[in-house]
């Protein structure tokens, strides 16, 4: 499903974010990228979704070569995954159901649809009630999962979180780790770069652990 | 093709929501277009009106030519310029002024009875005083070369100078309205690129966001270029509308304040032509302030957000 092979990623000023990095994940595998800050956890999902792009190496993703993709077929590749990001990224403007129909809207779907999935997607991270509120109205961990809510409506295959739990207490962190738990049962591929020790002890995944741009053996 | 009705069916949506959500804001932008728009159209519709009146309403008969013969052209040489004149195709109608009567009537309309009675012979020609069929300066200029030609003719004048000269001045005035309407058209699409622009930055997270989840670049476009279109349409609406009452309230002065025996002297409303033509210049200038403001902004927000 995910494959890097000697992935190298240099930003410009001489900073070499990631060295050398290989591994290879199966389609309904759960990862954590582990490290401090500034290892690089957050530059290899950064390739994963093409946001940015390798300076060398090669990663695969579902069978296509994520270094030479062309622009155009960017949105095509990130409409694979869901993205939950520690910053939240929801949209204020608009209401919680809103916000997780956004990607349903980019894809084109009718209203109908839209609807129906939307409020799947709510009734599944527990904020069906709140479909109506602003994100501004939410908690903290109401809108990690509002956030996660908009990354799993469109049923991706593969789920990339860039510390979920980041900003949470220990309650709201355990129940957002319980959701990845059960995506990944029913066969999404999952992706979360972290350091919180207890969300690995919890959901016991598979480790990657960064150093300093590679990977610690 | 259904998600693609979708999409733009979407698209068009949230560009009335951005209208509807700043009224007053959008009223106004539309305001300035349309007074910017309503300059060159209004000056190109009273150009219009100038021109078909001084073409067919100013003289009924339009321009003339009077034809003189020759001072010793006889009888004959007369019929012979009358036949000619009957068969020539471009000639509608003419009349006959003999010398005898040209002196009588000078005699009278011009108070010069004695000097004229002092002459020794009668200084004034035969004349035709003709009609052409067609009345633009190019046909009568042709017959007029032609009739020249013919035998016996001394000399062809075209009364049609100052329909020339008119003619001349609608074009200058045709050429000023072209001149106004590059120019307001580049403040349409200038006034459209800023508020396309201003929208994008406002909405810089959405941008971001959207990029992110899987959003093409034609997904981010597609409220904007409507937004650019609905904007340019609203603008050469209130243009039209603009010059159509400014018209309307022209002729009702003209009508109140002039006797009809002065004028009958009316600006016509823009007929549909021109008017369909403003509507579509319109849009699509509108659509192009959109699209250069959007490809260059979400450009620049996308290397932004990295």
């Amino acid at each position: 499903m995910i494959s890097f092979s000697h992935v190298s990623k240099h930003y410009p000023g001489g900073r070499e974010a990631l060295k050398d990095v290989s591994f290879a994940l199966d389609a309904g595998e759960m990862a954590f990228v582990t490290g401090h800050s500034g290892a690089g956890k957050t530059t290899l999902l950064k390739l994963l979704a093409a946001i940015e792009r390798p300076t060398a190496g090669s990663i695969i993703v579902n069978g296509q070569n994520i270094g030479s993709l062309k622009l155009r077929a960017v949105p095509f590749l990130r409409r694979n995954f869901g993205l939950v990001f520690q910053d939240h990224k929801l949209l204020f403007d608009r209401t919680a159901f809103d916000n997780v129909a956004l990607p349903l809207e980019i894809a084109g779907y009718s209203g109908n649809d839209i609807a129906k999935r939307v409020r799947a997607a709510l009734d599944k991270v527990g904020l069906l009630p709140q479909e109506r509120a602003m994100p501004i109205a939410l908690s903290g961990g109401e809108q990690q999962r509002l956030c996660i809510a908009r990354a799993i409506v469109q049923r991706p295959a593969i789920l990339l979180a860039d510390e979920p739990t980041g900003n949470l207490d220990a309650d709201y962190a355990a129940s957002i780790g319980e959701l990845f738990r059960s995506f990944n049962q029913v066969g999404v591929t999952v992706v979360i770069a972290t350091h919180d020790q207890t969300l690995r002890a919890q959901l016991n995944p598979r480790v990657i652990a960064l150093k300093q741009g590679s990977i610690e053996s | 093709m259904k998600a693609w009705l979708i999409q733009h069916r979407r698209g068009l949506r949230a560009a009335l929501a951005r209208f509807a959500a700043t009224p007053l804001g959008s009223l106004f932008n539309i305001l300035v277009i349309g007074f910017a728009l309503a300059l060159p159209f209004g000056f190109y519709s009273a150009l219009d009106s100038l021109q078909t009146f001084a073409l067919h309403g100013l003289d009924s008969s339009g321009p003339q030519l009077s034809v003189f013969m020759a001072l010793d052209a006889g009888r004959d040489d007369v019929t012979k310029i009358e036949q000619q004149l009957r068969q020539n195709q471009h000639v509608d109608k003419f009349h006959l002024v003999p010398r005898d009567q040209a002196l009588q009537e000078l005699k009278q309309s011009s108070g010069l009875a004695d000097v004229v009675d002092s002459l020794p012979q009668n200084p004034l020609p035969d004349a035709f005083v003709v009609s052409a069929t067609d009345r633009s300066p190019a046909v009568l200029e042709a017959l007029r070369d032609e009739i020249q030609a013919w035998p016996r003719v001394d000399h062809v004048q075209l009364d049609s100078a100052w329909a020339q000269r008119l003619d001349a001045l609608l074009r200058i005035g045709r050429t000023a309205a072209l001149l106004l309407a590059i120019l307001f058209a580049i403040v349409l699409v200038a006034v459209t690129f800023n508020t396309i622009r201003l929208q994008i930055l406002t909405q810089r997270d959405e941008v971001a966001v959207a990029k992110l989840i899987g959003a093409t670049d034609a997904f981010m476009r597609r409220p904007l270029l409507y937004f650019g279109m609905v904007l340019g349409l609203s603008s050469g609406a209130a243009a039209w509308l603009l010059v159509t009452g400014g018209i309307l309230l022209f002729n009702h002065e003209l009508g109140t304040t002039l006797p009809v025996a002065i004028t009958s002297f009316r600006l016509a409303c823009p007929s549909s032509g021109p008017s369909l033509s403003l509507f579509a210049l319109a849009t699509t200038l509108g659509w192009l302030g959109a699209w250069l403001a959007a490809n260059r902004n979400i450009a620049l927000l996308e290397a932004e957000s990295k």
